[in-house]
């Protein structure tokens, strides 16, 4: 993903890498292949006159994006808030346990399968329990949905961080005649950091998804989730695709602030 | 010798299961001397080097490091040690590195960094504190490690084949960098490496072992390009940089250029040789 473009300037070091991957000349062939599949889109649905109920074209969408425009952006905004509150929430936890559990060998054996367990639940399972218990008039449900969603990747990708450790490290870690407090410091804590970011980047899109999920059963009708099942209930296809187009855009716009992020706090890093 | 030798060892054995690693060994290390332990891979050369800095514990016999146990030096930091790996710490800057070991002990700011910049200066990399390890070449990334090993200022360093990975010409400008920073920190050196060169112009003397079981063959005398301050049973007035122990001659690269083209450098590089050899019979 790295690997120098033709315009990459000699002896540039690596911190330049992530920068060369955001030239137009490497974004355009995939602009270009994302506007033609939506010409032919438009061209199949205009000639092969299709049902707006199978698949609305690409302009009644545009239409929609833009007619809806004042409801997409705040419906976004509430969607956008509870994948961000449950992913600080679950990125927090997931790191928490992971450090507890690296820490502590008892806990680490009594947390990590419950940890892995969870990541076997269908949030589809847990998002009507979860507005049962907390009311459908509160946004809680939604960012527990999300947050437990988080947890595992992040929880994953921070143990295995934190137990690699480079043997040269460790002995001299041991020659230091460091606490075990000072080798999580200097060494584990901060050794661990790529892998935790990786972990948010693959956990942030997720968030988004559980989020919208989360919303189709029932609770606040308030988001992008809710709309898009309201408005293809009303027959109101090219409506509901521009809600779908919204979602899309809020998955991509996580999944660009989490590679940001990864790319911002290992800059300078080899590993 | 005036002072407790740097590092004492008696009778060490060292088993590792059934594979018997070192049988017997008995060294004496003086007070800012430059000794190396060279022989074939499983002699036990780093093992040996591992015991003397509490890594590893010796299955028998005593060792003593500025007179203390080992477990005791290490933890009153009496030595520095540099591993074949840089093992920087990629995320903290050069002089970060350089710090970590008074960083770990609780020295202050301030003090950390000014030391750093000394040690920087030291190893002549003073430009580069800022940098990222990653920025650096592998023989700038050892001479960190390096400055770093030196940073509590300690009466030992301990060095297991620091130079290994290096190419050729790199490998002899740090040599020569190496023989002047024992020189003017007067610390006493344990150096591990499987190159006889190396280990001839490094030293005062070159401890020849050979394997299964792990024993000393052989001390030679080295190029005594150090301090050359004669220390434990070593004789000769071999020496070819200096004579008299005090007095601080600068020692240029081109000093230690000459010496690799001496008489000396070349029947001690022979007398390993064959100590080498005749450990292999």
């Amino acid at each position: 993903m790295t690997r120098p473009g033709p315009a990459a300037v000699p002896g540039a070091v690596s911190v330049e890498a992530p920068r060369r991957a955001w030239r137009v000349t490497r974004v355009w062939p995939a602009v270009a292949f994302g506007i033609a599949v939506l010409l032919l889109w438009e061209l199949v649905v205009v000639i092969g006159r299709v049902p707006a109920f199978l698949l609305p074209a690409p302009s009644a969408i545009a239409g929609q994006i833009g007619a809806q425009f004042d409801v997409i952006v705040p419906t976004a905004a509430v969607t956008g808030g509870n994948a961000l509150a449950g992913l600080a929430a679950g990125f927090v936890l997931g790191m928490v346990l992971a450090v507890l559990a690296a820490s502590s060998r008892v806990f680490g054996e009594l947390v990590t399968p419950v940890v892995l367990a969870a990541s076997a639940v269908p949030i589809v399972a847990l998002a009507p329990v979860f507005t049962t218990m907390f009311g459908s008039t509160t946004e809680i449900p939604r960012r527990l949905v999300v947050a437990v969603v988080v947890t595992v990747p992040v929880f994953v990708a921070t143990a295995r961080g934190l137990r690699q450790v480079q043997p040269v490290h460790a002995e001299l870690m041991t020659a230091l005649a460091a606490t075990p407090w000072q080798r999580a410091r200097f060494v584990r804590l901060p050794g661990a950091v790529p892998h935790v970011m990786t972990g948010l980047r693959l956990a942030a899109p997720a968030a988004v998804i559980a989020a919208i999920v989360a919303e189709y059963f029932g609770g606040l009708q308030n988001g992008l989730g809710s709309r898009i099942s309201a408005a293809a209930a009303n027959t109101a296809y090219a409506r509901a695709w521009a809600f779908v187009a919204a979602s899309i855009a809020l998955g991509l716009l996580f999944h660009l602030a989490g590679l940001l992020v990864e790319r911002l706090v290992t800059r300078g890093r080899t590993a | 010798m005036t002072e407790a030798g740097a590092v004492e060892l008696t009778g060490v054995h060292k088993r590792f299961g059934d594979v018997h690693a070192l049988d017997g060994i008995d060294l004496e290390v003086g007070g800012g001397e430059f000794v190396s332990l060279i022989g074939p891979s499983g002699c036990g050369k780093s093992t040996l080097l591992r015991i003397v800095a509490d890594l590893e514990q010796p299955t028998d016999g005593e060792v003593l490091v500025g007179g203390k146990p080992p477990r005791r030096a290490r933890l009153d930091q009496d030595y520095g040690i540099a591993f074949q790996q840089a093992g920087l710490l990629e995320w903290r800057t050069v002089a970060e590195n350089v710090e970590l070991p008074l960083h770990v002990h609780g020295i202050g700011r301030a003090e950390r960094r000014a030391r750093a910049t000394e040690l920087l200066e030291l190893v002549g990399l003073a430009e580069f504190a800022g940098s990222r390890p990653s920025e650096l070449s592998g023989g700038m990334q050892q001479r960190v490690a390096i400055a770093r090993a030196l940073a509590p200022s300690p009466k030992l360093l301990l060095m297991d084949e620091p130079f290994g990975a290096l190419d050729e010409m790199t490998r002899e400008r740090m040599q020569a960098e190496l023989l002047r920073i024992a020189r003017e920190t007067g610390a006493g050196v344990l150096f591990v490496t499987h190159s006889i060169p190396e280990a001839v112009v490094l030293s005062d003397r070159v401890v020849v072992m050979s394997p299964r079981p792990g024993r000393i063959t052989e001390i030679v005398d080295g190029c005594r390009l150090g301090r050359g301050m004669a220390a434990g049973g070593a004789g000769g007035a071999g020496g070819v940089g200096k004579d008299s122990a005090g007095e601080a001659a600068e020692l240029g690269p081109a000093d230690v250029e000459d010496v690799r083209e001496s008489g000396t450098f070349f029947a001690a590089i022979t007398a390993v040789r064959e100590a080498l050899r005749k450990g292999h019979e």
